[in-house]
């Protein structure tokens, strides 16, 4: 079977300086994958090299990467925006940074939809309530008529999270989606894209550089380190299993609960 | 018995802003003995960091007080405030933004010494001796923030704080920004301070699994007021309050 994206051999540059090199992934649909590693590792890098937001200075020097056969590091701008929203979807970290303050939500969101379809605003906002209310935002009519700055972190992320998901992408790329949230935020919106992926099949890749919900979430893991692709394989072989010293000492460093409790984590 | 370090009575603090306000600590209790690490854990905006800066006197409390030594440090100023911070260091959670970025790292690290009418020669002696602690080498003196990484940086902001000798850090998320394995290199430093100078921490972290590791209690924060407070193995395993259930159980 074609997977739904493959990258093959993939460097990218920015200024003629590699950040990312030779990384090789692939991605069936309906499976997540974790992208993890420290800072500065390329992680992010990768996901816009996919999407291809890596900007003026960014560019793929070498390697392929393919969305369900297609080439996307040569397609053309204008047939690339057609894939950005409908096929693939991205959450970003500060979704509240990504939405523009001094418009309210709803029009946003009805922005969005409106590049893509024909689609009325009052169809848009009934589409949005339904997903909201699904992802766990009870008061949607609220949230559609306020401004980001008048809504939680927490509610900005999921904001962000249903706008993706509203044109049901194939894929879902999330660039540290939970990272400015709490923990118990944090496991809400976990179990959300979760539910996503359960309901409408979609594949996602996951940045992060939190290892617990990367084992949480992920089907298979990439282990990232300045740029190189350290290890890739199932999420079990990589967190327990892995012959590859950096892999392991980052492992070793995550710190985990100790509790007494039976059925817990494995560790 | 150790003697009590550290004394906090009933704080409380009410943030206002034109007609509203915000009660960000209220009525907050708990004592730290000598060479204790009290862990203070919760939510962003559960007033953990309110906490922190009513006790370095960084925010006026608006009611109760804090003993430092027996010593009632609430209303202190001047000099005499000084001399508290003698006793008393804070390591901040983004350490890049905490040194003057137009002076060099050797340069933060010595100001308290140099303040202290310590002569440039044996500041500069002093400063090497921090670094090399701290698992730096002396070079870094000479560095300015930006040209070092972020685990380095909070390592140079942890000798800044044992510049003075004192007797308590108080870590305001000191790790928080760190990636997961300098994390853990930052606080093998902080167990050895511990053992070596017999520190006494307050540890402000919202991760529960570095608390347990670390901190002898734990105080459970939510919406500004205690919810819990026990050693870490106990309310890991043994919750007694609902919210504190929630949140170990959101732990990944």
């Amino acid at each position: 079977m074609e997977p739904l994206l493959r990258a093959e051999n993939v460097t990218v540059c920015y200024n003629g300086k590699p950040v990312v090199e030779d990384v090789s992934f692939e991605l069936q649909k309906g499976e997540i994958l974790g992208v993890v590693g420290e800072s500065g590792s390329g992680k992010s890098t990768v996901m816009k090299a996919v999407m291809g937001l890596l900007g003026r200075d960014g560019l793929v020097t070498r390697g392929d990467i393919y969305y369900k056969g297609n080439n996307v590091t040569d397609m053309p701008e204008k047939k690339r925006r057609k894939l950005r929203g409908p096929e693939m979807g991205m959450v970003f970290q500060d979704c509240r940074a990504a939405l523009c303050p001094i418009r309210k939500v709803g029009v946003q969101i009805y922005e969005c939809l409106a590049e893509h379809e024909k689609i009325t605003k009052a169809e848009a906002f009934r589409r949005a309530e339904f997903l909201m209310k699904k992802i766990g935002l009870e008061d949607a009519e609220r949230i559609l008529n306020s401004y980001p700055f008048e809504l939680s972190g927490g509610m900005n992320q999921r904001i962000g999270i249903c706008t993706a998901m509203l044109m049901n992408p194939s894929l879902l790329l999330a660039d540290e989606p939970t990272s400015a949230l709490d923990v118990t935020v944090q496991k809400r919106v976990m179990e959300e894209l979760l539910q996503m992926r359960r309901e409408y099949g979609t594949a996602m890749i996951l940045v992060t550089h939190n290892i617990g919900l990367a084992s949480a979430m992920a089907d298979q893991i990439l282990v990232m380190k300045s740029g190189k692709m350290m290890d890739y394989g199932p999420t079990d072989y990589v967190l327990h299993h892995s012959d590859n010293p950096y892999t392991r000492n980052l492992m070793n460093s995550v710190m985990h609960l100790n509790r007494v409790k039976v059925g817990e984590d494995d560790d | 018995m150790t003697e009590i370090l550290l004394e906090a009575e009933h704080l409380k603090k009410i943030f206002l802003s034109g007609k509203t306000s915000l009660t960000a600590v209220d009525d907050v209790s708990f004592s730290l003995r000598e060479g204790e690490c009290l862990g203070i854990v919760g939510e962003s905006g559960s007033g953990k960091s309110t906490i922190a800066r009513l006790l370095t006197r960084l925010l006026e409390p608006t009611e109760g007080k804090i003993r430092l030594l027996g010593e009632d440090i609430t209303h202190m100023s001047g000099k005499k405030l000084r001399s508290v911070y003698q006793k008393m260091q804070m390591v901040f959670q983004m350490p890049a933004e905490s040194f003057d970025p137009r002076r060099t790292l050797g340069n933060g690290i010595g100001e308290s010494l140099r303040n202290m009418g310590i002569s440039r020669k044996e500041t500069g002696k002093k400063v090497e001796e921090l670094l090399v602690l701290c698992g730096l080498t002396p070079e870094y003196a000479g560095r300015y923030p930006h040209e070092i990484s972020g685990g380095e940086c909070q390592r140079a902001a942890i000798a800044r704080a044992l510049a003075v000798d004192p007797l308590l850090l108080i870590c305001d998320e000191a790790t928080s920004a760190l990636d997961v394995t300098v994390q853990k290199q930052i606080l093998e430093l902080l167990t050895e301070l511990k053992e070596k100078k017999k520190l006494s921490f307050v540890f402000i972290c919202h991760d529960l699994a570095l608390v347990q590791r670390f901190c002898d209690r734990v105080l459970v924060m939510h919406q500004g007021k205690v919810e819990e407070t026990g050693t870490p193995d106990e309310i890991i395993n043994h919750p007694k309050r609902e919210y504190t259930k929630i949140l170990i159980d959101s732990v990944l």
